[in-house]
């Protein structure tokens, strides 16, 4: 014990020559409480916390710091209060388990907050049993990376999200998991950011959830079992790319909400049994490109106000619905997808069907206008009222077809 | 009864139309699974068969066999056995031997493309359940139009209105209904009239399973809560259980009064 | 013995039976005559528990049969046209029939009587009308039953088995069989009848012997005999 001593002050006296010192708390060390070691570093030193310390009372951090666990040493917040405050330029957590964040209706309480921070790493931590998980304010150019982060979330309104961000830029969220909190991930007035390999999944509300953020990509992420998976609300050029969403099942459940939104591109997702694949409303100029809908009830869902979305070479397999539109006006274009239900034939062998699809079903409309009537889903009588409105349409928008609609899955 | 049971189903095995009924199958199952080669959505191609043409074949022939063989039963009316169990043995007859053309015709493609290693295996006995339900539900419902005409030309129209009613002008008239009374909540009022019909009742059976359920959630709580839990499958079952029973009864009442 | 009380049967607004009280003793031929539609196959299906009446009562060996079935093993019965499943083979229908009856059955030698050896294995929906008649002879005649009823027993037949017919039925005859017999061939039924019973238009119009109708009737031919009923009846 006594070596363990002397090598830790060695430490202590080597590394104060450098840049920053490195200062160890342990059981055994000098210094056995963060919230001293904390007290006594400086800016840009390192504070290296053993396992067998235990943080229980909240942490206030204002100074440039790295904060490095070793092997997972917990900052609990005894259910009762914020567990890590900081408010800083620059700042690196790696490596601790956070647990136990106190609940309260009146102030968000985080496992970690984070406040005007220009450049930090929160990295390899573990969270349990929180209310706010990461909470980020006006910060800019951070790295989230490799944590893992589990609520206990029950009813919407007590609460709180996995990693919250608010007025933040250039962030990367990297290769989270963030389960059974409310949003698994939260962006209001975020630009310029990353959310890349993250798995988001049983989240009471949303997966992902974007407002009034802009120039956003997220991109190889899993969506699974949420309440909906991602809901993108009030903003322009979100670059959605090769996420999963899987299983969003409810009465009002989507993979992906569109509302109110601009110029995104949807590129090489993959939709799998969701009651709504995507549900767009009021949502323009979107690119829909090379999109798998599996087995979903209803694959795009277009309510009002959508103009000038195209959907290029997505796939339709196994769907209830394909394509529901309220309204009979068409400003959109379906070109090159596959429909699974096509029934057309290709005479001249070029790959495309030589008839048109048409795929909006009279049936979409009925079940709009009463919800009842899913009962009689692929009943022989639908059948018959599909086919006589595909043959001379009625109820649905005319000039809403695939003219070029591909014999084979699109790759 | 077993022997009448057995004899019937002897004779059946062996008529033509038994063969052409399973080879219809076996080229069903085949065919689908050729062209799909995804068990999953197979199933769901062949639920809108099963719901729409078993129906239509155990009426037609059962109420063929029973115009068939009509002067045989008066050949064992003469025997002594009870009368009841003439037709009741002949009614098992040709169920379970349309059942079995059924299971073995869909049950060989299946099996040959990896059913049973598929995780489709439960949708699919599902199908199968309902197909033997149907089967025992409409050949009942076909000897009851039977005993009650001894017209065949009669028997047999009602007997396609019968069917024509169940697979689609039932669902029409349901349709119309909830249009009018949208403004009311229907929900237990659809719940009640897919009870009234055996084919809408098999197809939302078939449909829980294929996962539908969650879809049913979309209209509201009482469809998710009926159709999301194993005591919807239950009611559902039973209610098809007493579409057996009821025309069976009376086939067992008639088939004492009838003169010969 | 039969015993047959104000028998009553409608087919809807057709009265077919108007109430027939009728004894038919043990032992002997008796035979049912009357036109077509006089409700000689309606009474004959009653005794067989086929046609439910719509009153009255029947009696066989002493038992009411209403809704019961158990008698039906001391009675064979010929019917008018023969019908069988069609795919079943003639061995098979025998062996059905047999299993049915529950009772010891000869076969063999009716087989041989009508020369239905070759046609043992033949599916039944290949045999000529004639041969199935003569299936459905031996499927009567193979069981030890103390009541024997055939309704026009001889349509269809050759002359041959005709001849055969009359000579098993006079065999169980001599048995001291009762045996009831409805037919249009007069002479087969002078020939081998003790007792007739005559019916027109549901009701008994004479019960007798052959010679005691001719004598009711001062004609010295039976068909004549039946005739003139018919001609006063309907004159």
């Amino acid at each position: 014990m006594k070596h363990h001593t002397i090598i830790s002050l060695f430490a202590l006296i080597f590394f104060s020559v450098g840049n920053g010192q490195t200062i160890n708390v342990c059981k055994d060390c000098p210094i056995s409480d963060l919230a001293i070691a904390i007290e006594l570093a400086q800016n840009n030193d390192t504070i290296v916390v053993s396992n067998d310390i235990t943080t229980n009372k909240p942490i206030r951090i204002n100074k440039n710091l790295t904060l490095i666990g070793n092997e997972y040493p917990i900052m609990d917040g005894m259910n009762e209060h914020e567990i890590l405050t900081v408010q800083t330029d620059s700042f690196t957590i790696k490596g601790f388990k956070f647990q136990n964040v106190g609940q309260s209706f009146t102030k968000d309480h985080a496992a970690i907050r984070l406040i005007k921070s220009k450049k930090f790493k929160i990295e390899s931590n573990q969270f349990e049993n929180v209310y706010y998980g990461i909470f980020l304010e006006k910060c800019s150019k951070g790295l989230i990376k490799n944590n893992i982060i589990k609520g206990n979330a029950t009813v919407e309104y007590k609460s709180g999200n996995g990693i919250h961000l608010w007025h933040c830029n250039n962030i990367t969220i990297d290769n989270n998991k963030v389960s059974n909190v409310r949003d698994g991930i939260y962006f209001e007035f975020v630009d310029h950011s990353n959310v890349i390999n993250n798995s988001s999944h049983d989240n009471l509300r949303y997966g992902l959830h974007f407002m009034f953020s802009n120039e956003d990509r997220y991109e190889n992420n899993i969506f699974e079992r949420n309440g909906a998976g991602v809901a993108v609300m009030f903003s322009k050029k979100i670059s959605m790319h090769e996420n999963k969403f899987l299983k969003n099942w409810g009465t009002a459940s989507y993979g992906l909400l569109l509302k109110e939104i601009y110029d995104a591109e949807i590129t090489r997702n993959t939709f799998e049994k969701n009651t709504i694949g995507i549900n767009a409303e009021g949502s323009n100029r979107i690119e829909y490109l090379g999109n798998n809908f599996i087995e979903n009830g209803w694959a795009v869902k277009i309510l009002g106000a959508c103009f000038d979305n195209n959907f290029t070479k997505n796939n339709f397999l196994n769907n209830t619905f394909d394509v529901a539109y309220s309204g009979r006006l068409n400003n959109n274009s379906f070109e090159n997808n596959y429909w699974g239900e096509y029934s057309g034939y290709d005479l001249d062998k070029n790959g495309i069907g030589d008839v048109p699809h048409r795929p909006v079903k009279l049936f979409s409309y009925i079940v709009n206008q009463s919800p009842e009537s899913i009962i009689l889903l692929r009943s022989l009588m639908i059948d018959v009222l599909n086919f006589s409105e595909k043959v001379s349409p009625i109820f649905t928008p005319t000039d809403l077809y695939d003219s070029k609609p591909l014999m084979k899955k699109a790759l | 009864m077993l022997k009448i049971i057995r004899y019937s189903f002897f004779d059946l095995i062996r008529s033509s139309w038994s063969y052409v009924y399973l080879l219809f199958y076996l080229a069903l199952g085949f065919v689908l699974l050729f062209l799909n080669n995804d068990i999953s959505k197979s199933v769901i191609t062949l639920m809108n068969i099963i719901i729409v043409l078993t129906p239509l074949i155990a009426t037609v022939f059962g109420i063929m066999y029973y115009y068939d063989s009509r002067e045989f039963i008066e050949l064992l009316l003469a025997q002594p056995i009870k009368r009841t169990n003439i037709f009741l043995g002949q009614y098992l007859g040709i169920t379970i031997s349309l059942s079995m053309s059924l299971i073995i015709g869909l049950g060989i493609p299946f099996t040959f493309y990896g059913l049973l290693n598929s995780a489709a295996i439960w949708n699919f006995s599902m199908l199968l359940i309902t197909g033997v339900f149907l089967n025992f539900i409409f050949v009942a419902l076909a000897y009851n139009i039977a005993l009650y005409n001894n017209n065949k030309i009669k028997g047999f129209s009602y007997v396609i209105l019968l069917w024509l009613f169940m697979a689609v002008i039932y669902d029409g008239i349901f349709l119309i209904s909830l249009f009018i009374f949208k403004d009311y909540p229907l929900d237990n009022f659809s719940l009640a009239a897919t009870m009234f019909n055996p084919i809408d009742l098999s197809r939302i059976l078939i449909l829980l399973k294929l996962d539908i359920s969650a879809l049913m959630g979309y209209t509201g709580a009482i469809f998710k809560d009926f159709f999301g839990t194993m005591q919807g499958v239950i009611i559902s079952l039973l209610t098809l259980g007493i579409w057996i029973i009821i025309p069976a009864l009376n086939i067992y009442r008639k088939a004492t009064k009838k003169d010969f | 013995m039969i015993t047959i009380e104000k028998l009553h049967k409608k087919f809807g607004s057709l009265e077919v039976l108007k109430g027939i009280d009728l004894q038919i003793k043990s032992g002997g031929v008796f035979a049912i005559l009357g036109p077509n539609g006089s409700g000689k196959t309606t009474l004959i299906k009653s005794m067989l528990g086929m046609v439910i009446p719509n009153s009255g009562d029947i009696w066989i060996q002493g038992e009411n049969i209403k809704k019961q079935w158990r008698y039906r093993h001391q009675v064979s019965y010929l019917p008018q046209i023969a019908h069988f499943p069609k795919n079943l083979k003639v061995a098979e229908l025998l062996k059905m029939i047999k299993n049915l009856k529950n009772k010891p059955c000869d076969e063999t030698s009716l087989v041989a009587t009508f020369n239905l050896a070759p046609f043992l294995n033949k599916n039944l929906g290949d045999l000529s009308g004639g041969t199935k008649q003569k299936v459905n002879a031996v499927l009567t005649f193979m069981v030890d039953n103390p009541i024997i009823i055939m309704d026009e027993p001889t349509s269809g037949l050759d002359p041959v088995s005709v001849l055969e017919l009359k000579k098993i039925i006079l065999a169980e005859r001599a048995k001291g069989k009762t045996i009831i017999i409805s037919s249009h061939i007069l002479s087969f039924i002078e020939e081998i009848s003790d007792e007739i019973v005559f019916l027109l238009d549901g009701n008994i119009y004479f019960k007798g012997s052959v010679s005691k109708l001719k004598e009711n009737t001062n004609k010295s031919n039976f068909e004549e005999a039946i005739a003139s009923i018919l001609t006063t009846s309907y004159a």
